[in-house]
């Protein structure tokens, strides 16, 4: 397995690219945000993305999709993280289309892959019930009445949840907190006057909701892999997920760092150019390192799920952690580096730290995935 | 069978019938190991480390990509893979260590004119010469051009005089490659040679330096009135700078990959030292702050180790990235150590006598001897100079 892109890896990096800095430039997000947008991501520009064909990477041929496999949708992903880009590619593009493909049965692949493709349908997948990302924490019940399920409680932080038409919910069928095994996977339609889906505000203006089940009955045949079977297909779809977030991370890094260089060459204090301070220009060098390290290990993460590593999820943690670990320090460095400039609301770089603290709790921040790691490493 | 294939047979074959016993992996635990740096006076405990070292350098193999006429394999890179593999495959130990191989040989090839690398390189693959590396002086540290040790035109020969230090091994080789300046008047980066000096020569003197591991791996190398021959010059005169940097990167990048290569090896390994003197509980290190800082840095360790592994795979464009590897090397070789006498608690600290495992006092030595890590072959501060500035660009 090697760590580089190949042909066709390059040329949706680029397509991406050019998409990014044409169609949704950071001015994209801004104004979205300043119209208090609904969605939080434009139709339109979703209309394109799909029209690229970017919802259909993960989906097989047969389904309507390209099958591209992670690495394609994840430089994309860190492409859009340049500028910001808000859309339904993460959650619908990455995590349902990879649990439907991957866990579906016929008639749900059949069913729900070619709307994902064509754009159709968004989901979301719900998992956490408190603040701080743990699947195994699932406490949500999933209870057996006359050959169907009956689901009640809260799920938090759903990604792109008060948007999405499809949601999965992840619940437990059997078992109690923080054992790994009882957990099911259901596909819930979200059109149902006792699914109550409350938009959340949160600090990098993008889309979450918190979402409340009451009484909500699911079928069998929109259980989703096996019944009891969750908790393992689960950790697969998040490690899926944790890659896919931390390459677009790596973009939101890359831009903030980039931004800082060309400020550093610049900005001129006490007659010089700041660039010259060997202060700023140690801490710049480092955190070059820090990036470099970072796509390394996001590189050999996507590339790894592509080719069936049987080391997934312990380079879905250390991609996660350093993407984490990264785009923490980056974005504190730039702001720093940028001076009083980088605190106000009309430069674009408090976006990123604001996006930096929000994404880095998305499927477990760094100490989540650091101890993982441990465990998985066995120590 | 394809041309690799019974190449590889071949190579199974030679090392079968050459690679002695105790040079294999699963040798006798009884033997003498050597570290052989080869040279004039060498000395070997295990006659066999001799063997070993006199079969690969016949077949050129210490260097197995340079071309046969200059001593080398003359093989191809795809052939070296296969080389390493079986060496790898039978445990085979690395013949001879070399500032040669690492340093000189790949700037002569370079630089050395025709008679130059045939009277050189053959006796550095062969490890018939053991060479050390003149570069820093007492006044002349990170500030490298500003060295003084001069050599003077006096007809046939340049006459050198001055001090060098923190020369590896000096008291061990047999030449020694330095950095001299030749045009006093110039400015200081156009006024250095590069220059092949024998030890044997009279005036030249070595006096071993005391580090603070209690080991004395470094020298001053002092020039008293020492006649070099002008044909010992390597490329133009007052050229010397370009080769110099040149054999930095080498340096550097054999520094980088020593500190990661050290990393693996179960007998210093930091998780298994940390279960030992700290504990485990159900496999873990039952002291969470612990743990962490050890997770935190193994972590980096493995991102670093992805990070050589894609810089292979993009095809080396080694100059600029080599001063990231040669500080990331070595600062997480520090940071290991750091973590592993911390583990070992007040074994961590030995320093000798019977109470102490030779384990434990080794690494207390090994320790002391990382904090040279950061310093050797440009500080870990002048690594990040040459990054903000040749890689990020930023302004001086």
């Amino acid at each position: 397995m090697k760590l580089i892109l190949n042909e066709e890896q390059q040329f949706l990096k680029d397509t991406a690219k050019n998409f990014a800095e044409e169609r949704t430039p950071i001015n994209h997000f801004r104004s979205l945000r300043d119209n208090k947008d609904n969605l939080l991501w434009d139709k339109d520009t979703w209309k394109e993305m799909v029209n690229l064909g970017w919802s259909g990477i993960l989906i097989p041929e047969e389904y309507g999709g390209s099958n591209f496999g992670l690495a394609g949708i994840s430089v994309i992903l860190q492409e859009c993280g340049k500028t910001l880009t808000p859309s339904p590619l993460f959650a619908t593009g990455v995590l349902g289309a990879y649990a439907i493909s991957q866990y579906g049965t016929e008639e749900q692949k059949k069913k729900y892959l070619p709307q994902i493709a064509n754009g159709e349908i968004t989901t979301a997948i719900a998992i956490d019930e408190s603040s701080h990302h743990n699947p195994l924490n699932i406490n949500m019940p999933a209870v057996l009445k006359d050959n169907s399920y009956i689901l009640n409680g809260k799920k938090v932080f759903v990604v792109d949840g008060a948007s999405a038409d499809l949601l999965i919910v992840v619940a437990r069928t059997s078992g109690k907190t923080g054992d790994s095994t009882g957990l099911t996977l259901f596909l819930v339609e979200n059109n149902q006057p006792s699914i109550n889906v409350v938009k959340l505000d949160m600090a990098d203006s993008r889309n979450y909701a918190n979402i409340t089940f009451s009484d909500i009955t699911v079928q069998k045949e929109n259980i989703l892999g096996d019944v009891e079977a969750g908790g393992e297909a689960i950790e697969n779809i998040l490690d899926i997920g944790r890659i896919a977030i931390s390459a677009e991370m790596l973009g939101n890094t890359e831009a903030a760092f980039e931004s800082t260089i060309s400020y550093l060459k610049e900005r001129k204090q006490f007659g010089v150019l700041i660039g010259t301070f060997q202060a700023l220009q140690h801490r710049a060098a480092e955190m070059f390192c820090e990036i470099e390290l970072t796509k390394s290990s996001i590189m050999a993460a996507m590339q790894g799920a592509d080719n069936n590593s049987n080391e997934l999820q312990r380079l879905a943690s250390l991609a996660k952690t350093m993407a984490g670990e990264t785009l923490h320090l980056v974005s504190n460095e730039a702001i720093q580096m940028h001076g009083g400039i980088g605190v106000t609301d009309e430069y674009d770089l408090g976006f990123y730290l604001k996006r930096s603290r929000v994404v880095e709790q998305i499927f477990g921040c760094s100490k989540f995935h650091t101890e993982r790691y441990a465990n998985i490493s066995g120590f | 069978m394809t041309q690799i294939d019974s190449f590889r047979e071949e190579v199974k074959q030679w090392l079968d019938d050459n690679c002695p016993a105790s040079m294999r992996a699963g040798a006798d635990p009884e033997t003498p190991l050597d570290e052989v740096w080869g040279g004039r006076k060498a000395v070997y405990k295990n006659p066999e480390s001799k063997v070993w070292l006199d079969r690969m350098g016949a077949k050129g193999w210490t260097m197995p990509t340079v071309p046969s006429e200059y001593g080398g394999g003359g093989l191809s890179k795809e052939e070296v893979k296969v080389l390493n593999e079986e060496m790898f495959a039978i445990g085979a130990k690395t013949p001879l260590l070399s500032f040669g191989i690492w340093m000189l040989a790949p700037v002569l090839l370079e630089y050395g004119s025709e008679e130059q690398k045939k009277e050189h390189l053959p006796k550095i693959i062969k490890g018939e010469i053991r060479w050390c590396q003149g570069y820093s002086e007492p006044g002349s540290g990170s500030d490298l051009a500003s060295l003084a040790t001069k050599a003077e035109d006096i007809g046939e020969h340049f006459m050198v005089n001055g001090q060098k230090v923190w020369t590896s091994y000096a008291d061990k080789a047999d030449w020694i490659f330095a950095l001299v300046r030749t045009g006093p008047k110039e400015p200081k980066h156009d006024g250095i040679s590069f220059l092949l000096i024998d030890m044997e020569t009279n005036g030249v003197s070595t006096k071993p330096i005391t580090l603070i591991s209690g080991k004395s791996p470094f020298c001053e190398t002092f020039f008293d009135d020492v006649k070099v021959p002008k044909s010992n010059l390597i490329g133009q005169l007052n050229a010397g700078w370009a080769i110099a940097k040149a054999l930095l990167q080498h340096e550097r990048a054999f520094i980088s990959n020593f500190g990661l290569a050290a990393a693996v090896g179960s007998k210093k390994d930091l998780v298994t030292i940390a279960k030992k003197h700290i504990g485990e509980e159900n496999g873990k290190i039952n002291n969470g702050f612990y743990r962490s800082e050890i997770a935190s840095h193994k972590i980096k360790e493995h991102a670093f180790g992805l990070t050589l592994q894609r810089a292979g795979d993009e095809g080396g464009k080694a100059s600029a990235t080599a001063s990231m590897f040669k500080l990331y090397g070595t600062e997480h070789n520090k940071k290991r150590h750091e973590l592993m006498i911390a583990a070992m608690g007040t074994d961590g600290v030995a320093w000798d006598g019977d109470e102490f495992d030779d384990s434990d006092k080794n690494l207390t030595k090994a320790w002391l001897r990382t904090k040279g890590n950061s310093l050797e072959g440009g500080t870990s501060e002048v690594q990040l100079n040459v990054i903000s500035k040749r890689v990020l660009g930023l302004p001086s």
